[in-house]
C-alpha cells in the first residue's frame, strides 16, 4: 500500500528518457536526478517518497537497461500505473521492488491528484476526486517479492531461511 | 482446451495441466544462456552478495562474444572475469571466443523443441526457431535464474504470422523480418510471435532464426516456429538426437490466437530499414542511390553461413567499390571454417572484403569497425538505433546480405536484383 501525489506522463515513455545515456556511468543517486528530466524537469527534483507515476501506452519501451527502472526505486516511487508496459521494463521495475499495475483508466488521473494504491487488492483510490478504481492485483508471489523490497532482498530472505 | 505452442511449453515447465494467456506462473528453466555482456560480470557480484552458487552448472551455457577479442583493459577484464566464473562454477558448456552465443548455442545442439530457455540477451528469441520457448531477461533476473533454476512468467498471447508463396529472386527472410517491424510495430509486449506458412516451412534453420531473432525488434516475449523435419535434421547435424515426441511440440488445431496475419511472400521486395528504427522500413528502391561509407556483414542475425553465401552470390567476380569498405564478421568460428571450405570466404576476400573476428564487434559499438560522425553504413544486423554502431550522428540502414553486398559493389544503396539477374542459378 502506498499513498502519494500523481506524476502523469504520456504514451511510449522510453528508457532513454528514464535513464539518459549521458549519465549511465554516474552513481545511482546522480543518475536518478536526471530521470525523465526532458519530459518534466520538476519530476526528479520534487517527487517525494510514495508518489505515484502514471503513464500511458507501452511505458518503458526501449532497451533492457536496468537503470531505467532502478531510478524510480532510487527516487522511492511508490507505484507505477500505466495503460501498458514494455516487457523488460515491467520485469525490471518489479525486481527493484516497485509495484506496476495495468490501469485502463490512467487518463482520469491528473497531475497532483492524491492517490492511494493497494497492489495486493488491485485498488486505486483517487483521494482528490473521491473515485475508486479496480485493477488486476499483483499475484501473491510477486507481492511477496515487492514486500521484501525487490528481487535481491527477496532472494536473501529465501536463502537465509533455507540455510 | 486446444493450446498454442508457447502455452504448451509454459504449462509443462510450470507443472500446470494447462495455462491461458495472462496467467502468472513459475517455470523450471531447462537452460540458461549467459553471455559476457550481461552475464558473469553482472551476476557474480550479486551471487557473492547472497553468498550463494549456481543451481546447476550443467544447465548453464556461457559464451564470450560481445567483448572478443579484447580491445582495451576494460574488455580484457570482463573476459577474464567470464573465464574465472566458468572455472569457479564448473561450467562445462563454456564457449570462449567460438562465436556469437545465439549461434554457438544452436551449432552445438543445445536447443530442442519444447524446452524452456532463458537468455541474458535481448535477442534470445532467436532460439525459438527450434520450437522452444526462449526469451531475454535483464542481468538481475538472470541472477535469480542461475541461482534457483526458476523464473516467473506471464503467459503471453500468441500472434500467428503466416507467409505463403515463393520468394522472388533476391528476397530473403531478412526482408520478411524488416517488413514485419513496419507492419506489426515494435510494441508487442507479452505476446509470442509464431511464424508459419509454406514460405517459412521451405526455409532452413538459418533463415527461420532470422525471423525469431527479430521478434525482439517487435517487442515480443519470444518468436517461435513449430518443429518439423528441417528442425530435427538440424539437431542431428549438431549432434543431438531428437526426442521421440519432438514433433508434438506444435500448436493444437483450433488454438486461440490473439491475431492471425497472412502475407504473400511472392509480393515482397527487398526491404531496407532507414535510421533510426527497424520499423522505419520500406522497399530498397526508396533509398536507392544513397552513398554509403561502410557495408557490414555481421551479427547473430546476419552472418551465418547462408548469409555469407548470399553475399558471395552477388560479389562473385565483382569488386567492392573504392569509395566504400566492406567488413565481414562471420557469426562463429564454425561459420568461418565452413565458408572457407566451400569457397565462400575466398569470393568475399577476392572482392575486397576485410575479415573481422567472430563476435558482436562493431555492431554493438564495442569492437572493430565502428562509425565516424556523419558516416553512412548499411548492415545485415537487426537494430539501427541512434549511436548503435558508434557516433550518434552516423546513419545505419538495415538490409539483407544480398542488399548489403550489392550496395558494397555499387558504393550506394542498390537493389540486389539488379546484380543477381532474374533466375535462380
Ligand atoms: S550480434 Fe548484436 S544482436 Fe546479436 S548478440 Fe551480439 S550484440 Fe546482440
Amino acid at each position: 500500500m502506498s499513498e502519494g501525489n500523481a506524476w502523469v506522463f504520456g504514451d511510449e515513455i522510453n528508457t532513454d528518457l528514464m535513464a539518459p545515456g549521458l549519465y549511465m556511468k554516474s552513481s545511482n543517486e546522480e543518475m536518478a536526478k536526471h530521470c525523465l528530466e526532458s519530459v518534466n524537469p520538476d519530476f526528479a527534483k520534487n517527487v517525494t517518497p510514495g508518489d505515484v507515476v502514471v503513464g500511458g501506452h507501452n511505458f518503458g519501451v526501449g532497451s533492457a537497461r536496468e537503470q531505467a527502472a532502478l531510478n524510480f526505486g532510487t527516487l522511492k516511487v511508490g507505484a507505477i500505473l500505466a495503460e501498458s508496459f514494455a516487457r523488460i521494463f515491467y520485469r525490471n521495475a518489479l525486481n527493484f521492488g516497485i509495484p506496476c499495475l495495468f490501469f485502463p483508466d490512467y487518463a482520469t488521473i491528473k497531475p497532483g491528484h492524491r492517490l492511494r494504491v493497494d497492489a495486493a487488492l488491485g485498488r486505486i483510490d483517487n483521494l482528490t476526486t473521491g473515485t475508486q478504481h479496480t485493477v488486476d492485483p499483483l499475484p501473491a508471489h510477486l507481492l511477496e517479492m515487492i514486500r521484501a523490497g525487490g528481487l535481491m532482498p527477496h532472494l536473501k530472505k529465501r536463502f537465509a531461511s533455507a540455510k | 482446451m486446444p493450446q498454442t505452442l508457447v502455452e504448451k511449453i509454459i504449462a509443462r515447465a510450470s507443472g500446470q495441466g494447462a495455462v491461458k494467456p495472462g496467467d502468472l506462473v513459475t517455470c523450471k528453466v531447462d537452460l540458461a544462456m549467459l553471455l559476457d555482456s550481461g552475464g558473469p560480470r553482472r551476476i557474480w557480484p550479486r551471487l557473492k552478495e547472497l553468498n550463494a552458487g549456481v543451481w546447476d552448472p550443467d544447465k548453464i551455457f556461457l559464451a564470450s562474444d560481445h567483448f572478443v577479442p579484447a580491445v582495451d583493459a576494460e574488455s580484457a577484464g570482463i573476459l577474464k572475469l567470464t573465464r574465472d566464473f566458468a572455472r569457479e562454477f564448473g561450467i562445462k558448456n563454456f564457449y570462449d571466443m567460438e562465436g556469437i552465443g545465439h549461434i554457438v548455442l544452436a551449432e552445438n545442439g543445445h536447443l530442442a523443441p519444447g524446452m524452456f530457455v532463458c537468455g541474458g540477451d535481448s535477442h534470445s528469441p532467436m532460439g525459438g526457431a527450434y520450437g522452444c520457448y526462449m526469451a531475454g531477461f535483464g542481468g538481475i533476473e538472470m541472477t535469480a535464474v542461475v541461482l534457483t533454476g526458476e523464473i516467473w512468467t506471464r503467459v503471453p498471447e500468441t500472434i500467428r504470422v503466416n507467409w505463403r508463396g515463393k520468394f522472388g529472386r533476391g528476397v530473403t527472410a531478412k526482408d520478411i523480418a524488416l517488413k514485419l517491424c513496419c507492419e506489426l510495430g515494435m510494441d508487442n509486449a507479452f505476446k509470442a510471435i509464431e511464424y508459419g506458412g509454406d514460405t517459412v516451412r521451405a526455409m532452413q534453420m538459418s533463415e527461420r532464426s532470422v525471423l525469431t531473432n527479430m521478434a525482439a525488434e517487435l517487442g515480443a516475449e519470444t518468436g517461435m516456429i513449430e518443429p518439423d523435419e528441417v528442425t530435427l535434421n538440424a539437431m542431428r547435424a549438431a549432434g543431438r538426437t531428437p526426442a521421440a515426441d519432438a514433433l508434438s511440440w506444435r500448436s493444437d488445431e483450433g488454438a486461440a490466437y490473439f491475431a492471425v496475419h497472412d502475407f504473400d511472400a511472392g509480393a515482397l521486395t527487398p526491404q531496407v530499414a532507414a535510421p533510426h528504427a527497424p520499423s522505419n522500413s520500406g522497399p530498397v528502391g526508396n533509398y536507392a542511390g544513397m552513398a554509403v561509407d561502410q557495408a557490414y556483414i555481421g551479427a547473430c542475425v546476419g552472418a551465418k553461413l547462408k548469409d555469407l553465401q548470399m553475399a558471395a552470390e552477388v560479389l562473385k567476380g565483382r569488386k567492392v567499390a573504392s569509395t566504400l569498405r566492406l567488413l565481414v564478421a562471420p557469426a562463429s568460428k564454425q561459420v568461418t571454417r565452413d565458408a572457407e571450405k566451400d569457397g565462400t570466404l575466398g569470393i568475399l576476400l577476392e572482392a575486397g572484403a576485410t575479415l573481422l573476428p567472430s563476435g558482436c564487434g562493431a555492431y554493438a559499438a564495442m569492437g572493430a569497425g565502428i562509425l565516424a560522425d556523419g558516416e553512412v553504413c548499411i548492415t545485415t544486423t537487426n537494430r539501427n538505433f541512434q549511436g548503435r554502431m558508434g557516433a550518434s550522428t552516423a546513419s545505419v540502414y538495415l538490409g539483407s546480405p544480398y542488399t548489403v553486398a550489392a550496395t558494397a559493389v555499387a558504393g550506394k544503396i542498390c537493389d540486389p536484383r539488379d546484380m543477381l539477374g532474374e533466375t535462380v542459378p
